[in-house]
């Protein structure tokens, strides 16, 4: 018998009961809660007068529709304000514990999960949001679920799942200078598409995965979804243990010895079998640039916008003909020569503390060009925004010509205040470029944090590799 | 949740790749706490000319000529027909709300995302993948006839043309009698409670850092 890969050992350690066909009811640990996806889950509950089944299991924080500004006078739209209280209300009425739009542990709710040390290695994670595959860079099962699902995890900490196929994604070698865990999974979704995980676990692997960051690994298992895998994963190494260690919700004493003993068996077994392996080699890896209207619609900053007229299938041709009306572009025009109008840098894949510094690091002692109309730094959390703080990054922005901003989701969906005019093009370090995405008509061109800020500089999308970087003085 | 056996319905074809869940449901009306009145807002941005907000009466509003489902020959179309990758992106549930309230009860489509499948399932809504070829068969069928309708019995787990012609598709077991008998998930779950307990008993011990606040 073969070994078995991760995501075996993951769910194996979690399977309560088996259905004839395979359909699998699988306990969960971990719940995290935010305003949008669960009021209806909660009505269910109250009326089938059910309560959650372990509380400790779960925790909630709005994100998705609070303010980036001003936030000492509530939120101003009535239809989102009666969104996020009813959130506080229902985690009141059940005692969920929840971090309130003014607490300092307030954020994204997958930058806080991680942050708490709420995410452990080990563990199954869900979360009615997509990007809950975030929390697999810690050797977790991770996985967004919609409403129905949400009610069903409240009332039975369990989930009906058929277990997926396994892939491997390897990608070994160096990374070249300025090319980050974003350009890897935005090289990746290009090379398999936005379908090409459909009915998969993602495992990533291969030396350039472990070389990463935690925070990188987050950001390259935030965007599986996006290449249609629902989980992504990165087994357990010396980093992931340090990473959690000390967080507020770890484990401590000996329950911490006992949980690292566990944590270093969370790999993919030398003779494992994936039904399904891509590789690629890191060193080949440029800085990428979306063009188009969905995540697999990418490019190298050194490449052009593609000619629909080279495309032989009918459906793909018309989809490019599509994206490159909806956006604005026309074909072969090269990518630095794409003004833009605004730039985002923030959401659940790049607002964590290396992000922030990565863009500083670009955009310190630089101002943003002239036509560029509104570039916003929206950190992860609270926390992230108060270290970021301490070590002076805000000032770098400040003075660079950028706005600080409290934590949220912000212009990475636009259900707050925050979002794109019609036409406008915006550099983007989120994970969606969707029509309509960051505002109806707004264009959407996914990049790094420090693409972000260097096109924020320039006016246009340039090569980081060849912009100057300064170095941030440590806190 | 309604019950789904059998359905004879007229066909609508959405032809485009990779819809995902924001051009089904824009996210503007994601703010409402219900999980009803969503129809008149599916496909949002593609269906009407102007800008939607949550409050507005859709019934005045300027109607996209080009939209497909806006086509005459398509109203109160039950059967959705779609191409690669339907449903890709947000986790968010109020897609197949939308598209059930709207009046779809079946897609059909070369292939899904995964958690849009699954939230499907949860709502009386069937998704059906069939062979691309097929679905390519069927979009043509479909816009060559008007008032084309298929018929898809959930119980022979088969989609039947006008002419006759009928195509396998597969469904989970559990997922078919689930739907069959529009049981509801937590319902069913709660029949083991015993063995959930039993879980937490036996990881408690394995694994109590699991259990810690
Ligand atoms: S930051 Fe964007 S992708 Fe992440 S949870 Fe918020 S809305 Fe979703």
């Amino acid at each position: 018998m073969s070994g078995q890969t991760l995501y075996d050992k993951l769910w194996n350690a979690h399977v309560v009961h088996v259905e004839d066909d395979g359909t699998t009811l699988l306990y969960i640990d971990r719940h995290l809660v935010h305003e949008v996806t669960s009021p209806q889950a909660f009505e269910g509950l109250r009326m089938a007068g059910r309560q959650p089944w372990r509380l400790s299991a779960n925790l909630a924080v709005a994100d998705h529709n609070v303010p980036t500004t001003n936030r000492s006078e509530g939120i101003a739209d009535p239809v989102s304000h009666l969104q996020v209280e009813t959130l506080d209300k229902n985690c009141d009425y059940f005692g969920i514990t929840e971090f309130k739009m003014n607490d300092v542990r307030q954020g994204i709710v997958h930058v806080i999960g991680p942050e708490q040390g709420a995410t452990l290695p080990g563990m199954t994670v869900v979360c009615g949001d997509s990007h809950t595959s975030t929390h697999g860079a810690f050797a977790a099962l991770a996985h967004g679920i919609g409403t129905s699902e949400v009610e069903h995890v409240l009332a039975t900490q369990c989930l009906l799942q058929k277990k997926s196929k396994a892939m491997l994604i390897k990608v070994e070698g160096d990374l070249g200078a300025g090319v980050t865990a974003k350009d890897i999974v935005l090289a990746i979704i290009g090379k398999i598409g936005t379908a090409g995980g459909n009915g998969y676990a993602i495992e990533f692997g291969g030396s350039a995965i472990r070389s990463l960051s935690i925070e990188g690994r987050m950001t390259v298992c935030n965007m599986a979804i996006e290449a249609g895998a629902r989980a992504g994963m990165v087994a357990a190494d010396e980093k992931t243990i340090d990473y959690v260690k000390g967080r507020p919700f770890a484990p401590q004493g000996a329950d911490w010895d006992l949980a690292v003993a566990y944590w270093k068996t969370l790999t993919s077994d030398a003779d494992a079998k994936f039904d399904c392996v891509v590789e690629l080699d890191a060193a080949q890896i440029k800085p990428q640039v979306t063009w188009g209207t969905s995540p697999e619609m990418v490019t190298t900053v050194d490449g052009r916008v593609p000619d629909p007229a080279c495309e032989a299938d009918a459906v793909k041709r018309s989809g490019i003909e599509r994206a490159l009306s909806y956006m604005g572009l026309q074909a072969n025009t090269p990518i630095t020569e794409i003004a833009i109008d605004k730039v985002f840098i923030g959401s659940c894949t790049n607002s964590r503390i290396e992000d922030l510094r990565a863009a500083a690091a670009v955009a310190k002692g630089k101002r943003v060009a002239p036509n560029v109309k509104l570039a916003m730094v929206v950190p992860g959390s609270g926390l992230v925004k108060l270290q970021a703080e301490q070590e002076g990054l805000d000032k770098v922005f400040i003075e660079a010509g950028f706005e600080w901003r409290e934590p949220g989701c912000s212009m990475c969906l636009a259900m707050n205040a925050d979002k794109l005019e019609p036409g406008e093009r915006c550099a983007s370090t989120s994970n969606r470029n969707f029509e309509g995405r960051q505002g109806p008509g707004g264009r959407t061109h996914l990049v790094s944090p420090a693409m972000a800020a260097a096109a924020a500089i320039a006016g246009h999308f340039v090569d980081v590799r060849t912009v100057a970087q300064s170095p941030l003085k440590a806190a | 949740m309604e019950k789904f056996t059998q359905l004879c319905g007229l066909v609508a074809p959405l032809d485009r790749a990779n819809v995902d869940t924001d051009a089904i449901i824009p996210k503007q009306f994601l703010k409402s706490i219900k999980r009803t009145g969503f129809g008149p807002n599916a496909f949002d941005e593609w269906r009407y000319l102007d800008h939607g907000e949550p409050g507005m009466d859709n019934s005045q509003r300027p109607l996209n000529p080009d939209f497909v489902l806006n086509q005459s020959r398509y109203r109160g179309a039950q059967i959705l027909l779609a191409r690669e990758n339907f449903g890709c992106g947000s986790s968010r549930e109020h897609a197949p709300w939308a598209l059930e309230d709207y009046g779809f009860r079946a897609i059909i489509a070369p292939s899904f995302a995964d958690i849009f499948f699954n939230n499907c399932f949860k709502n009386g809504l069937l998704p059906i993948v069939l062979d691309a070829e097929i679905v390519a068969q069927l979009f043509r069928d479909a816009e060559a006839a008007e008032g084309y309708k298929l018929t898809v019995d959930l119980d022979a787990q088969t989609v039947t043309t006008p002419s006759d012609q009928s195509f396998a598709f597969n469904v989970d077991a559990f997922r078919k009698y689930c739907l069959l008998n529009g049981l509801d998930d937590i319902g069913l779950t709660l029949r083991h409670v015993e063995k959930i307990k039993a879980y937490e008993a036996r990881r408690k011990v394995e694994a109590p850092w699991m259990f810690a606040q």
